[in-house]
């Protein structure tokens, strides 16, 4: 899969750093505005995806990336899962409980350990949606060089 | 009621797509018509008249009426599981035509590899 | 705001009819896209903005991985008419569908009439929501305190999904 023209390799080097930075908002913001994990972590997706389109593919740069995915989401996951594990000794034991003081409804730092829990699983469901990209087009590009 | 009886509407064309079509690809877009209508059947569930959308904000006036969070809750979760499903039967679908080298079913099934 | 909702819903039907009898594979995509922005057009109206976000982008990036399956073969075969050993397959199919139906309308009598819901389930989480979780996006709250495990589940699905693709679309040991 060949690049783009050099306009199009510029304008996406722009609109990707913006894209990035107003996903990181939506997954940080997911407590107090309409969001959370699951669209930003979809919408980091597509400023990596805008890249990978403009410039064009060779198969051995990438398969160090589909490595480097794989590896975030699992230990994004991981730790979701001992934070989680963590509420059977806090509190009131049960599983998955929300132990964080909770502080003020409206302030950036408050509903107790829900951001965390949105910026884990956001990186989580970015690097799964990454990773499934990538496969696709490392298929397709090994299908062609036979 | 007639927007209810226009969603199962759409579920049954999505039914007659998955049945009666022949190509590989069609019968995925069937698939994704037919979870489109039963999202669109739970969240129309859930709605009130006059209510507003289910965030605290500053200066909400007083007794204002909110449109129901738990369907909402459901179909967020249901939206991207029918993402991954839908990615992983593309994939099943790529193999297929690389192996037979054609999309339709009904010379899938002849050809025995 | 129920005709609204009905010219929305009958586009969206017009736009499925047309993607499963398209000659070509893109167009037959390009037309499901009709469906997908539809139904975001359909959650902005029903007060549902979380929903609306996550729908456009979803749709966006079903979209591209299915142009990028389609752009190999862009064709469609010949039907052929079935004459009429297709008969038993007809009225059989009608009878499904009859029974559908009655099942549908046995479903939809106990519901409340179209925009006057009494929430049942709902009470505690409207009213106490915000005090119990503190966060004040109410869906937010739902979706990670009181219904916890869901959401589990599904970072699980997703996880499970990309590890399924990798694994099928693997050309290992071909040599």
């Amino acid at each position: 899969m060949e690049g783009l023209t050099p306009i199009v390799k510029k304008v996406a080097q722009l609109m990707s750093g913006i894209i990035f930075v107003y996903g990181i908002y939506i997954v940080v913001h997911g407590h107090l505005t309409p969001g959370g994990a699951f669209a930003g972590g979809i919408i980091l997706a597509g400023a990596f995806i805008l890249l990978i389109l403009a410039f064009g593919s060779e198969v051995i740069r990438l398969k160090k990336e589909e490595t480097g995915s794989s590896i975030t989401e699992s230990l994004s996951i991981l730790l979701t899962l001992i934070l989680a594990i963590g509420g059977l000794f806090i509190g009131t034991k049960v599983f998955f409980n929300n132990y964080l003081p909770k502080g003020e409804v409206g302030e950036l730092i408050s509903a107790g350990l829900i951001p965390i829990y949105n910026i884990l699983i956001g990186i989580e469901v970015a690097a799964a949606i990454i990773t499934i990209f990538l496969a696709l087009v490392i298929f397709k590009e090994e299908e062609e060089e036979r | 009621m007639i927007v209810y009886i226009m969603c199962f509407l759409l579920f049954l064309v999505g039914l007659y797509g998955i049945v009666t079509r022949r190509n590989l690809i069609k019968i995925v877009i069937s698939f994704t018509i037919m979870e489109f209508s039963v999202f669109l059947f739970l969240v129309l569930i859930g709605y009130i008249e006059g209510g507003e959308a289910p965030i605290l904000t500053k200066n909400l006036p007083e007794n204002v009426n909110f449109v129901d969070p738990l369907p909402q809750a459901m179909v967020l979760t249901a939206i991207v599981i029918g993402l991954a499903t839908s990615a992983m039967l593309l994939a099943i679908a790529i193999r297929l035509y690389k192996k037979y080298g054609t999309f339709d079913i009904r010379e899938i099934k002849n050809l025995k590899g | 705001m129920e005709v609204l909702l009905s010219v929305i819903l009958g586009f969206m039907i017009i736009g499925a009819i047309y993607a499963l009898h398209a000659n070509d594979l893109l167009s037959a995509v390009i037309a499901q896209g009709i469906v997908g922005y539809g139904l975001v057009i359909c959650f902005l109206h029903l007060k549902a903005p979380d929903l609306a976000i996550v729908q456009i982008v979803v749709e966006t990036i079903t979209l591209i991985i299915m142009v990028a399956v389609v752009l190999d073969s862009s064709r469609k075969e010949i039907k052929e008419k079935p004459g009429f050993k297709g008969t038993i397959n007809i009225i059989a199919g009608l009878i499904f569908i009859g029974f559908l139906i009655y099942f549908f309308y046995m479903a939809i009598n106990p519901l409340d009439t179209f925009g006057e819901h009494a929430l049942r389930m709902s009470e505690t989480y409207v009213e106490q929501g915000a005090q119990k979780t503190g966060a004040a996006n109410l869906v937010t709250g739902v979706l990670w305190d009181f219904r916890g495990y869901d959401t589990l589940g599904e970072a699980t699905i997703l996880f499970t999904a990309a590890l399924g693709i990798l694994s099928v679309l693997r050309l290992k040991g071909k040599k």
